[in-house]
């Protein structure tokens, strides 16, 4: 019977399953990081488990670091205690951590990826929602509570109910200045910010083909922002051609082995989704999100809503408040929006191709006065290389703060937050009221979008900007 | 955790879609690393002002709904962040049940495995209880058994559940010891992947692998 990428993978790693119920998947790769894992290694300690695969277990220290110099002690006393006990964590129980001083540390999200962790054909769980990041890479990735990070390290496995699934075909060409982000995001608006709960999606089609690593995995990030725990891309040879020497990933006669077995996997002629959505790529204009949700989103040269256009009066009611809360009057230009802020940096669009993108929008130009620009790359592996291709000094020289790693203002853990009633062009993934920081504006937009708003102090259609 | 009991409750209706996890229990709470203390954040930056004051205006802090023990809310209730910190802020809180039209995939697995139940319901059986929980003061009897709820006047409605949680929730059963009875398989399975993906186990022992013990 025809199969479907998902359903290869599903079927190879279910261990038990009970007519009806739920299966026990076995999990291959298990992310874990300082805020959503203390908890559960109490919960073990207290029930005297121990870890059942610590080789299968990695831990980072992302949330709530800070990116500021790592030559300083942690000032936040409540975040540095937090990271000790990820640190006591790990060495009970004999977890790989790459903790601040590791050269490896970064957002789990890059991490994971940049080192080889993820491979097509795994399943991998984390405790957090942004983990169908790594379904860019043909794997079935997606976040979980700290109930069951608990579970999954003691036992490996987790209870889940196979999802329905839905394939989003995409075809057509993105216009030169449009990205994955705001194909996303496009994506969002069409199926709503519950559109993906209850499935998988299946990312597939000419355009998706064409998306570079880094792009992917942009667009399965932000699966989640419309419901979808899992989003999915069958590897292909860029998937191959990316993993090949990476640290952890197999060598030499292991990896060509794994190759072969990777190139099976995709959905097959003739499989049934349960769902399908096509979509044009080639209409759709740079993304810039006006509300509180990533669905409340237009394009650069469209207008903020009118309440009144919404027939649903929840849909009104939720829309007024997301102006009064965005402080922004119907019918207004999103070009004529004025920014305080900018934020390049989060596991949707802080890996070197977004910098490398943004860094040519920003070169030779300065950041407008009265705006505060920062680039908080992905991890410190895109550090080092952001750095040695020149591009932090770019954005150094246009005014930009060039940080350390981490999450940093995408969820503002740490001391990088916005005050209250500062407006920012993000390329991070939710826009949630006070999410950067409370009362906090969060307009989400693509790396060369977040760039330019910068130079030009407000949102600006990026398609009309000369860039190599 | 607790077997989920038929209890009766007072309900405060929170009218609106897309209530996030960020919203239920703020980053800036995450920091702590137990699992106890966090109703004090539930909606925290609803509930309070800038000087910690509570904002009249917010539903949970009028006097009518001190002792509500049922949410009501809409669409996509629990969207956003996966922090179990959400469930745990809300059971601490004094929430046992919530009811909406529809609820996120990972925080409606994070409510059961803490013995927070959550019911789905029709959008004009919420519009109703809604209206009635906000004009007036509406207790509800919520029993799971019978997959039930009713208004003291009778009216009642019925909600589906799986059968699998619906069992976790009435016995208030530990998922790892339920998991662990299955090891023979885990291990059968171990032995079964190890043959057909040996990639698949990372190959570069960590270089500062910490030390057990």
């Amino acid at each position: 019977m025809a199969k479907t990428l998902f359903e290869k993978i599903w079927e190879d790693h279910v261990v038990y399953q009970e007519e009806g119920g739920p299966a026990l998947l076995y999990v291959d790769r298990h992310y874990i990081h300082e805020v959503t894992s203390p908890q559960a290694f109490e919960g073990l300690r207290l029930a005297k488990r121990r870890v059942r695969r610590p080789d299968l277990t990695f831990a980072t220290m992302d949330h709530n670091v800070p990116t500021t110099s790592r030559l300083l002690p942690v000032s936040d006393q409540l975040a540095a205690l937090q990271m000790a006990a990820l640190e006591r964590n790990c060495a009970e129980f004999g977890i790989t951590l790459f903790d601040l001083s590791s050269p490896y540390n970064g957002i789990v999200h890059v991490i994971g990826p940049e080192l080889g962790l993820t491979l097509p054909g795994l399943t991998i769980v984390c405790g957090d929602s942004h983990t169908s990041t790594h379904g860019a890479f043909g794997s079935i990735a997606f976040g979980v509570g700290t109930s069951e990070v608990e579970h999954v390290l003691a036992t490996q496995c987790i209870w889940v109910e196979k999802p329905k699934i839905m394939e989003v075909v995409i075809e057509g060409t993105l216009q030169r200045g449009v990205t994955a982000k705001d194909l996303a995001l496009y994506i969002i608006k069409k199926i709503g910010t519950s559109g993906g709960t209850g499935y998988a999606i299946e990312y597939r089609g000419g355009t998706v083909e064409g998306l570079n690593m880094d792009e992917r995995m942009t667009l399965c990030n932000l699966s989640i922002e419309a419901g979808a725990r899992c989003g999915l891309i069958a590897p292909d040879e860029k998937t191959i051609n990316y993993l090949k020497g990476r640290k952890y990933a197999p060598k030499n006669s292991a990896f060509e082995e794994a190759a072969e077995y990777w190139r099976t996997l995709k959905t097959d002629q003739g499989a049934v989704f349960d769902k399908s959505v096509k979509i044009d790529a080639s209409p759709i204009a740079p993304q810039v999100t006006w509300g509180t949700t990533p669905a409340m989103v237009t394009d650069v040269t469209g207008v903020v809503p009118h309440p009144d256009e919404f027939e649903d009066p929840i849909e009104r009611k939720a829309v007024e408040r997301a102006l009064q809360y965005m402080g922004l009057e119907p019918g207004t230009p999103i070009t004529e929006i004025k920014i305080d802020r900018v934020f390049i940096g989060s596991c949707t669009n802080a890996r070197l191709s977004d910098l490398e993108a943004a860094a040519k929008i920003v070169k030779g130009r300065k950041v407008a006065p009265g705006v505060r620009a920062m680039v908080v790359p992905g991890s410190q592996t895109v550090k080092r290389e952001a750095e040695e291709r020149g591009l932090a000094k770019i954005f150094k020289e246009a005014g930009f703060e060039w940080r350390e790693s981490g999450c940093s203002m995408c969820l503002g853990m740490n001391q990088d937050i916005l005050a209250p009633g500062e407006r920012c062009a993000s390329t991070s993934n939710r826009n949630f009221e006070g999410r950067q920081g409370a009362g906090g504006r969060t307009h989400l937009v693509s790396p060369i979008m977040a760039a330019a708003a910068a130079i030009a102090g407000r949102f600006v259609d990026v398609r009309e900007w000369s860039f190599e | 955790m607790h077997p989920f009991k038929t209890f009766t409750g007072l309900v405060v209706p929170l009218d609106r879609d897309n209530v996030d996890t960020d919203q239920i229990v703020p980053k800036q709470f995450l920091k702590l690393i137990e699992r106890k203390g966090f109703g004090n954040y539930l909606f925290f930056n609803w509930r309070f002002d800038e000087r910690g004051e509570p904002r009249q205006d917010f539903i949970l802090n009028q006097p009518k709904y001190k002792k509500a023990s049922i949410l009501v809310s809409r669409a996509n209730f629990g969207c956003g962040s996966s922090r179990e910190h959400a469930v745990w802020a809300l059971l601490d809180y004094g929430i046992k049940a919530v009811i909406a039209e529809s609820f996120a995939d990972i925080f409606y697995n994070n409510a059961y495995k803490n013995g927070l139940l959550l019911i789905t319901l029709k959008p004009h059986e919420v519009d109703e209880i809604i209206k009635k929980a906000t004009e007036s003061t509406l207790y509800l009897t919520i029993n799971l058994e019978e997959q039930k709820v009713w208004e003291q006047n009778g009216v009642e409605y019925r909600f589906e559940i799986q059968k699998f949680i619906k069992e976790r929730l009435l016995e208030g059963l530990d998922d790892i010891a339920i998991t662990l009875k299955h090891e023979s398989k885990i291990i059968e399975y171990e032995t079964r992947m190890k043959a057909m993906r040996p990639w698949a186990i990372p190959t570069k022992p960590a270089k500062k692998a910490a030390q057990s013990g």
